[in-house]
């Protein structure tokens, strides 16, 4: 069994660090898992039950809650047109059936060799900018059926690659902390102490004078 | 688990529907309000679990001094002065209002549901419920019942998401098999994929599903409880002693349930336990006596009681006699047995315990602990078996204690267990070293000598002598005087055939024979002069040809006493063997005369469990055939012998144990000899008790037993060539009750030799080959699993796992057994 390749590996090793559970690396790991494979695998969950001490019944159990989580293959590019209000009364529904047309899958569906999957999406929260859509959550606005079939050609021939990285991955920047300055995870077995800040407080203020 | 007893400190005024009521400082509102008479609907609330706040049910309008408000009962602790109305029309509009919604996808299908009849969710919706629904809409539907485990089955459409299931296979079990998958109008419970809820306690989310969603196996479409009959027991399947109640219909045993006894189980059972009733209305209990076919020794022949009962008293009269096994039995059942040999057949050759308990008088006389001492004990020293494998309710209270942080446990053990996880401490001992590696983790980290220490003491290694346990307690002793023990010896009443004196040093109520024989040569008229046997030396001496009877007292010996080999040549050694039985089991089948005995809930009596707490055991059924209960064996095979027990129901034996057992003098009220004589179906209950039990006034009460701890004993240098066997016991094995159980029989592992993949490297094997095993006995040929949770020069068997046990690799006389291992 061994899902993670060994670079996400080391990464997976580190993330379990940083906090004073392992459990709590779960939903972290759940998405470091997305973007190595584009979904979540049952390997993958398996692996991550072991390295969070869990089991994968709670891993799937977590991560099934969240939509953003796929535990079915999806293609590079999730397209989630949203169908809301602001949108489908700006030509939402137009929108959808041109996309199904052009993609030949339903909403919902991946195309056949596994580039694009289509979805109906929720309120995405740019009503100014209807109708919108999200290519693997990365916003377009005012988009028409033109505008679509443009997006769809561009990414077909790998021209926004720099724009929109492949589905699961979140950022191209990675959140690091230099060894210098990392204090470590807290000790659970802390946790009826006084939060770190109010102990440094207390030793910042001088001998004997007050507030 | 929120325990009421113990949080009882100080109390606060709250009024409920305008009557004041005292709550305890800590009590949750639903809990305070039961208590005084006012139910609350719920259905995720349970009182041993922590409230989630999950079903909104048990909605009530509360004023916390700023006005009345709906406020989930479950969830509020009771403070002072807090005014509750449950009945207000708030407070029934919203109770309406959550079963009208929780009944919006549940199928209504109570006709062919096994719930129906006993469903919190009927029961409530009738009490609270609001009569109709406005949903018109369809059902939501799922595939109706999917297994979620080999016993356990899940109707997700009946379900009411309430999280009771999922939060005791988490917080109960430690099991988190089963989850909440999805979300929202989504929301079920569900196994990860092919993943099994493969818990040793997944039952009990059967017992505690407030709905028909989750049914087990064994009970399903069997019984309505409007049919069940129903008698409060205990469990006799380990020694915990867990509260049950057995349930029967038309003289047939179809189900138990967990009755929450606070000091031992709360409620809780393990699967083996609560499903184990199979075995007592197995088709292949023993029902008629059995003679051995003259003409053919593989043969056993159906017979009436007489001619048994008069060929086994041929067997035992003016003959050297070994009587193996008793812990099966009731403590009247083994005061009948202990009273019979003593004074009739005249031995003190009698031993409950098969070569693989501890020395009894060590047990009789340590000073002893409760379940609740361990639980709240600031370390709990475990020097025994796994307990998850062998007492798992044990397990169940240590690992919920420790989780809760109320206790620390340090465990020493030659292999990890169930417990491993949960213990603050866990350090690897070497076969046969027990005793030198607690005297070094007490050096390492004299801390552990302080407080209030429980220690928890049994054998962890079947593969290597007792001594190596008796001589660790003798350390414990020495270096923490004020330690209190629980003993983990598994065998249903192991504990009260100690008490009642089967074992060959103690006569009942843990009395020496030196001490106590004035006091009982008074009550019984004769107690023998000649020590006896234990089981060990009763097959040694069988084997020598010392032994001419061996009467097996419902015991195995065969795959039970760890040394396969010694078995044997006892068994070949004696002229005759008789069984007292259920089932006819190895070693029965090699008996010469076979009595069938009456069984689980076919007799009334008492238990006594680990702790030596003495509780009831309810008689709901009539055995099978013409078997009769173990009092009455012995009873019948005194008269024949010329003797007479003066024992003529349960209750007699109950008043008798009370006036002449040194332990039992005071018996708890409801246990006294009157209730059992009203209880007890079993026999002569008529009140003309003109026979008077032996009273012994004028001797002085004779003291419990002394226990001298041997010294430690030099180590045996290990032999670098060889491993070191460590044979354990699982909970699913091939014993009568697993194997005659159809649920559970095919949960048993097959048996196999673990170690560690380093070690299997080094021999060059993969996991599943064959290898040849050599100990000093014998070489058997078995599979190898790899186990990197094992040290390396050890290697862990299984005593009686279906295939071959390791038995046949040990010396009972050896310190240690060292083996080998080969290709094939």
């Amino acid at each position: 069994m061994s899902f993670f390749n060994d670079e996400n590996r080391k990464l997976a090793d580190e993330i379990v660090a940083r906090y004073p559970r392992r459990r709590s690396a779960m939903i972290p790991l759940l998405h470091l898992a997305q973007e190595q494979a584009g979904w979540i695998t049952q390997d993958a969950m398996q692996e991550i039950a072991s390295l969070v001490d869990s089991t994968p019944a709670e891993v799937l159990g977590t991560g099934s809650f969240y939509e953003m989580f796929k535990f079915h293959e999806v293609g590079k590019y999730v397209i989630n047109i949203c169908g809301t209000m602001s949108c489908q009364l700006l030509g939402a529904d137009d929108l959808i059936h041109h996309a199904e047309e052009r993609l030949g899958v339903k909403a919902g569906g991946t195309t056949s060799d596994g580039m694009f999957t289509l979805e109906r999406a929720e309120c995405q929260a740019a009503c100014t900018e209807a109708p919108t859509l999200q290519i693997n959550y990365r916003y377009k606005y005012r988009v028409s059926t033109t505008d679509f079939d443009r997006l769809v050609d561009q990414l077909a021939a790998g021209a926004l690659v720099d724009e929109i990285p492949q589905h699961g991955v979140l950022a191209r920047v990675r959140q690091s902390i230099p060894t210098d300055r990392s204090v470590g995870a807290a000790d659970p077995a802390d946790e009826n102490e006084p939060p770190v800040w109010m102990i440094s407080g207390a030793q910042l203020r001088p001998e004997g004078g007050g507030a | 688990m929120t325990d009421v007893n113990q949080s009882a400190s100080s109390t606060v005024a709250v009024t409920i529907n305008g009557v004041d009521i005292d709550a305890h400082q800590g009590e949750l509102l639903i809990a305070a309000a039961e208590r005084n008479g006012v139910y609350i609907p719920r259905f995720c609330y349970h009182p041993r679990m922590d409230p989630v706040g999950m079903c909104r049910q048990c909605l009530v309008e509360v004023d916390t001094g700023r006005g009345m408000a709906l406020q989930p009962s479950c969830m509020l602790t009771v403070s002072d002065g807090m005014q509750v109305d449950t009945e207000s029309e708030k407070t029934k509009r919203a109770q309406e209002g959550m079963l009208e919604l929780l009944l919006v996808n549940h199928p209504l299908d109570c006709p062919v549901c096994d719930k129906g009849g006993e469903c919190p969710l009927q029961d409530q919706t009738l009490a609270f419920g609001p009569g109709e629904s406005r949903m018109v809409e369809e059902k939501r539907h799922y595939e109706k019942p999917i297994p979620i485990s080999d016993i356990v089955f899940l109707d997700r459409e009946r379900c009411v998401l309430c999280d009771r299931c999922t939060r005791f296979a988490k917080d109960v079990a430690g099991d988190p098999l089963i989850s909440f998958m999805q979300r929202g109008n989504e929301t079920q419970v569900l196994t990860f994929p092919d993943d099994p809820f493969n818990s040793y306690f997944s039952g009990n989310t059967v017992q505690i599903c407030p709905v028909g969603a989750l049914t087990a196996k064994p009970y399903r479409f069997r019984a309505r409880p409007w049919d069940l009959e129903e008698v409060e027991s205990t469990c006799t399947t380990c020694s915990v002693g867990c509260g049950v109640a057995v349930q029967a219909s038309r003289n047939e045993l179809l189900r138990y349930q967990g009755v929450d006894v606070d000091e031992v189980n709360h409620g809780w059972l393990c699967d083996k336990g609560r499903f184990d009733f199979e075995s007592v209305s197995s088709a292949e209990r023993l029902r008629t006596p059995m003679l051995k076919n003259p003409d053919d020794a593989a043969e056993l022949v159906g017979t009436e009681w007489n001619s048994a009962l008069n060929a086994a008293a041929d067997a035992l009269r003016d003959r050297s006699v070994g009587i193996i096994g008793g812990a099966r039995l009731t403590n009247e059942d083994a005061y009948a047995w202990s009273k019979f040999a003593r004074t009739v057949v005249g031995t003190n050759n009698i031993d409950a315990q098969l070569a693989d308990g501890l020395d009894a008088t060590m047990i009789a006389s340590l000073p002893k602990a409760t379940i609740h001492d361990a639980c709240s004990a600031d370390t709990v020293l475990l020097i025994g078996p796994d307990l998850k494998e062998e007492l798992p309710v044990l397990f169940l209270r240590l690992r919920g204690a420790a989780e809760k942080r109320m206790t620390k446990i340090v465990e020493i053990t030659t292999a990890p267990t169930g417990l491993t996880r949960y213990a603050a401490e866990s350090h690897t001992s070497t076969p046969g070293a027990l005793a030198h590696d607690v005297s070094n983790v007490l050096d390492a980290d004299p801390s552990l000598t302080t407080g209030r220490v429980v220690v928890i003491v049994g054998r962890a290694n079947l593969a290597a002598s007792p001594s190596e346990v008796e001589e660790a307690v003798g350390v414990l002793q020495r270096r923490i005087p004020a330690a209190t023990y629980l003993p983990a010896l598994r065998r249903g009443n192991v504990m009260g055939a100690i008490d009642m004196g089967l074992t060959p040093d103690l006569l009942p109520g843990r009395v020496s024979l030196e001490v106590g024989r004035e006091w009982f040569e008074n009550a019984w008229g004769t107690v023998p002069d000649a020590a006896g046997l234990d089981t060990a030396g009763m097959l040694e001496a069988a084997s020598a040809g010392r032994i001419d009877t061996l009467v097996l007292l419902g015991a195995d010996p065969i795959v039970d006493v760890p040394d396969r080999d010694l078995v044997e040549r006892a068994l070949a050694g004696v002229s005759t063997i008789v069984a007292v039985d259920n089932f006819a089991t190895t070693s029965v089948r090699r008996a010469d005369i076979v009595l069938p005995a009456s069984g689980y809930a076919e007799k009334g009596g008492t238990t006594t469990n680990i702790e030596g707490r003495v509780s009831a055991l309810g008689q709901l059924v009539t055995p099978p055939g013409t078997a009769r209960a173990d009092w009455m064996i012995a009873a019948e095979l005194a008269y024949r012998l010329g003797g007479d027990l003066g024992l003529e129901s349960v209750g007699d034996i109950a008043a008798e144990i009370a006036t002449v057992v040194p332990s039992h003098l005071a018996p708890t009220p409801e246990l006294s000899p009157e209730t059992l004589l009203e209880e007890s179906d079993v026999g002569d209950t008529s009140d003309d008790d003109d026979e008077q039990v032996p009273v012994v006034p004028s001797i002085d009460v004779p003291a419990p037993a002394g226990w001298v701890a041997p010294a430690m004993s030099e180590m045996k240098p290990a032999d670098s060539y060889a491993l070191r066997l460590v044979a354990r016991r699982s909970l699913y094995d091939a014993a009568t009750a697993t194997a005659m159980s159809p649920s559970i029989a095919h949960l048993a592992e097959s048996a196999a030799i673990r170690i560690h993949s380093s070690e299997l490297a080094r021999l060059g094997l993969t996991a599943g080959d064959h290898v040849n095993v050599t100990s000093s006995k014998t070489t058997i040929a078995i599979p190898v699993a790899p186990d990197d949770s094992i040290s390396r020069g050890v290697v862990v068997m299984g005593v009686n796992q279906p295939g071959v046990g390791a038995g046949e690799l040990i010396d009972l006389r050896s310190a240690v057994t060292e083996i080998q291992l080969e290709t094939r």
